[in-house]
């Protein structure tokens, strides 16, 4: 897409794998906040991917949380990581995390309204439960909602133009910045939580604005055309995805906040549209 | 057991507090452990209103009694106090004059009692300006410069409110012909609406002067931070709420439901103060400065719950508001202990340190474990990170408001869901001011002389953090035990009983969560990564080196991310909001 012929695609994989073999350098300033941190950063979005559904609406596990469960769920996790920017007591650190907790406040609001229009269109703010309501999928509000949840999700994930993944310059990091203490082992922990925390923003957006496709049983062949439909459309949001990494420039931290703000307009004009139209 | 057996306690305390002060806190101790009991038998076993009164002449009666909503802040206050009492005994210790503080300590803490258990216009008035006015001494206990122009502002200011409450209390016996909070429910729709909502907006100032609430917030993040821990413990955790109990009492139980605007307007003033103050909050570097703010911020949201029970019981959307209601009840619960829990955290720091600078902080997680681990407990509690305490609140206000979108007015549809994001947008701003708090004074390098000399604080102030700690975990993954205590006072209010939604584990609304599920599945997930890490990846070491310095070698505690530059990118996109604060 950008003109170049780019890395093996289990590339990420190679490089996890590479991590966890390695020797760890751990700063003999940070206390066990560091240490629990990659832990709880992990397993907090572990939590947050199974509230939703990927190919079933069936399970249990589904109606532990909601929506905003899921939420919070995942500031947990942003809530330690920020602690352990902070342990090591370096510049670094410090700026990653207050870069992080800024965004943060700016996208937080925004994402609940998104999933408040899905949740009172459909009568539950529990996603399975949406997907069940079959509410009509291409409706003014949810198009609205969309486009403002794809902000959420360039910003939730640390893309290009919010935050820009594959540099070190103090200039531009947030999401980096605040995890340079980390090596080897709990390097790899915090990436595959970072890589995990993509795929539940990319299966949020299918869940809730295309969930066309997703089983309504248990029955295994079910599962396995949904699956095959559910790769297809993660494939389509991540072509998007990276044409809107390609086709911008990281923008100026300072001049962040009009991305978000403009999201929260988004996110407020599809709710009023469902108020209007009712659809 | 009634009302008598706690108040000999109070007694028993005061006379001692000038021979053996230690005495006295373990005696105020033991005495809210009765009203924990009282408390909870009313609202558990039997419901018979246990009166008494002391008759001073035909026309002024000192009158006791419990119902509903006495109860469950008997429940609220003692649980506090029960733990506040024994922290003070190492926590006071220093101190020149503790005779004279443990006096006014337990007679602080009894005037709040005598507050709640009040059944007419002259009792309450009397405990009301008792506590007023005692408090008035603790903040300026340590008797400088500085906590002298504290308690001015907040004698001058709490009387302000005194007086609002007397005109709203005025005009409601004129027109209900007695002084008496039973015959004012009774003869309250006899009033007529103009009066009502005069009578409303009275209580409602003076109350609100109290509670903390923006615009009468003013003498609230100065006379906490001054007034000793302990008390500034006391004082956020639960003086402030008999500020909402007054208003619950007054505007919402006794006047009954009003005008829709009445709900509009408490709705408006909650959202406002918890974002404004929260921002206050996040540029503070007082850490206990930082928690007055958040405390203003906590009462906006314990407002939200209100104001939108007032709202749809309006609209006559009676399970709503109940809900609403007992989302408003938790979030004064946990509040009342999660701030209890920091504000004894931050005293301790402040007595091993003496310093509330959290400039002057850091690295405290290494000379103060056990502190910093409450803190941090704290910390999460108060952001409403799951699975602990603020979350169930929060989220059953979430739920409350995001059914409020079904309300019959157009107006209430398009405000609620902005509350609801006003909510979220408060939560994401605590969470980074709690970052701030806990990273800078307890993570990294110290970055003064006292950090680094600091000590764990004794045993008597830690364990009653401790507890505190606990139960923000306990109440956190059983809603459903403290929403089964709640329903009852809410029930008392909204005359609707709703207990459909506990279903086992879980708290079904219009979404289904469980915290304790959600536990558990987290600690699973935790023990399968490291079993399997231990299975493939044994053999790789660690190695203990300095942090990056980018190859300088001397990398100090001086080049550290301060509180002030923490925030900065915050106070530069908020500016506006600043520039507001600036100009006040």
């Amino acid at each position: 897409m950008q003109g170049r012929k780019g890395y093996p695609i289990f590339q990420p994989y190679y490089d996890l794998i590479r991590l966890f073999k390695k020797e760890m350098v751990i700063s003999n300033v940070t206390s066990y906040i560091f240490r629990v941190t990659p832990y709880i950063v992990l397993a907090s979005t572990v939590i947050a991917i199974l509230l939703v559904p990927i190919v079933t609406v069936k399970g249990i596990i589904l109606y532990f949380g909601d929506i905003i469960a899921i939420v919070y769920v995942l500031a947990l996790g942003r809530f330690f990581m920020a602690l352990a920017g902070l342990d090591a007591g370096t510049a670094f650190g410090g700026e990653g995390s207050s870069r992080e907790m800024t965004v943060a406040t700016l996208v937080e609001p925004m994402m609940i309204l998104c999933l408040f229009t899905a949740a009172v269109s459909s009568g539950s703010t529990n996603v399975s439960q949406i997907i069940i309501s079959k509410s009509q999928i291409f409706t003014p509000s949810k198009l609205l909602a969309l486009a403002s949840f794809i902000i959420v999700t360039i910003a939730e994930t640390g893309r290009i133009p919010v935050d820009n993944p594959d540099t070190h310059l103090e200039l531009t990091m947030i999401h980096e910045g605040m995890i340079l203490e980390y090596s080897g082992k709990y390097l790899a922990l915090m990436e595959y939580a970072h890589y995990i925390k993509q795929m539940l923003l990319y299966t949020l957006i299918v869940d809730l604005f295309f969930p066309l496709g997703i089983a309504q049983t248990d029955r295994v062949s079910d599962i396995l055309i949904a699956l095959c439909i559910y790769l297809l459309k993660v494939f389509l949001v991540g072509f998007i995805m990276a044409l809107i990494e390609s086709s911008r420039a990281k923008i100026r931290f300072f001049q962040l906040p009009t991305l978000p703000g403009s999201g929260f307009v988004l996110a407020f004009v599809a709710l009023i549209t469902y108020l209007i139209l009712g659809r | 057991m009634d009302i008598s057996e706690p108040t000999s306690l109070f007694i028993i305390a005061l006379i001692v507090s000038f021979l053996i002060p230690e005495l006295a806190y373990i005696a105020s101790s033991i005495g809210s452990l009765l009203f924990l009991f009282l408390g909870l038998k009313f609202l558990l076993i039997s419901n018979n209103s246990i009166g008494t009164y002391i008759a001073i002449n035909e026309y002024l009666q000192l009158t006791f009694g419990i119902d509903f909503i006495s109860a469950f802040f008997l429940i609220v206050i003692s649980m506090l106090s029960i733990t506040v009492s024994i922290y003070s005994i190492g926590y006071t210790s220093h101190l020149k004059n503790k005779r004279a503080f443990a006096f006014l300590y337990s007679l602080f803490v009894f005037s709040i009692y005598g507050v709640i258990l009040s059944t007419n216009v002259f009792t309450f008035l009397v405990f009301w300006e008792a506590m007023s006015i005692i408090s008035y001494f603790l903040v300026t206990f340590e008797n400088n410069l500085e906590s002298m122009r504290a308690g001015l502002i907040y004698a001058i200011m709490t009387h302000v409110g005194t007086a609002f409450i007397i005109a709203s209390f005025l005009l409601f016996s004129y027109w209900a012909g007695s002084m008496e909070f039973s015959t004012f429910k009774v003869m309250s729709y006899k009033i007529p609406n103009i009066v009502r909502d005069l009578i409303f907006i009275f209580a409602l100032v003076g109350f609100g002067f109290k509670a903390g609430i923006m615009p009468f917030h003013y003498w609230l993040p100065i006379a906490h931070p001054t007034a000793p821990s302990n008390i500034s413990a006391l004082m956020s955790g639960v003086m402030i709420k008999t500020g909402v109990y007054g208003i619950v009492k007054v505007c919402y139980e006794l006047l009954g439901s009003g005008s829709a605007w009445w709900g509009i307007l408490i709705l408006s003033m909650g959202a406002v103060s918890a974002i404004l103050a929260i921002m206050q909050a996040v540029m503070e570097k007082d850490i206990k400065r930082l928690l007055a703010y958040s405390s203003i911020e906590n009462i906006g949201i314990i407002f939200l719950g209100l104001g939108g029970s007032m709202l749809f019981s309006n609209f006559n959307m009676k399970d709503l508001s109940s809900l609403s209601l007992i989302a408003c009840f938790y979030h004064i619960l946990n509040h009342s202990i999660f701030k209890g829990l920091l504000f004894m955290s931050a005293g301790s720091v402040l007595h091993s340190t003496s310093t509330k600078n959290m400039e002057k902080l850091g690295g405290l997680i290494k000379t103060m474990p056990k502190t910093a681990l409450f803190f941090l407990i704290g910390s999460i509690s108060i952001c409403a990170l799951p699975p602990f305490n603020g979350f169930v609140s929060e989220w059953i206000l979430y739920q409350s408001l995001i059914s409020g979108f079904y309300a019959p007015s157009n107006f209430v549809k398009i405000m609620t869901p902005l509350f609801a994001s006003s909510l979220a947008l408060t939560g994401a701003i605590a969470g980074t001011a709690f970052v701030k708090s806990f990273g800078i004074s307890f993570l990294g390098n110290p970055r003064s002389e006292n950090a680094k000399m600091a000590h764990e604080a004794p045993f008597t102030m830690t364990i009653p953090m401790c507890l505190l700690a606990v139960l923000c975990f306990l109440f956190g993954i059983f809603p459903n035990i403290i929403i089964t205590i709640i329903v009852l006072p809410v029930f008392d209010i909204t005359g609707t009983f709703v207990n459909s939604f506990s279903k086992g584990p879980f708290i079904i609304i219009s979404g289904s969560m469980s915290t304790l599920l959600i536990t558990l599945s987290f600690v699973l997930i935790i023990l399968i990564v490291l079993v399997l890490i231990k299975m493939f990846f044994s053999k790789t070491g660690i190695v203990f080196k300095e942090s990056r310095d980018c190859g300088i070698l001397a990398l100090n505690s001086r080049m550290q991310y301060t509180a002030t530059a923490f925030t900065k990118p915050l106070k530069i996109i908020f500016r506006f909001f600043h520039h507001y604060f600036r100009a006040l």
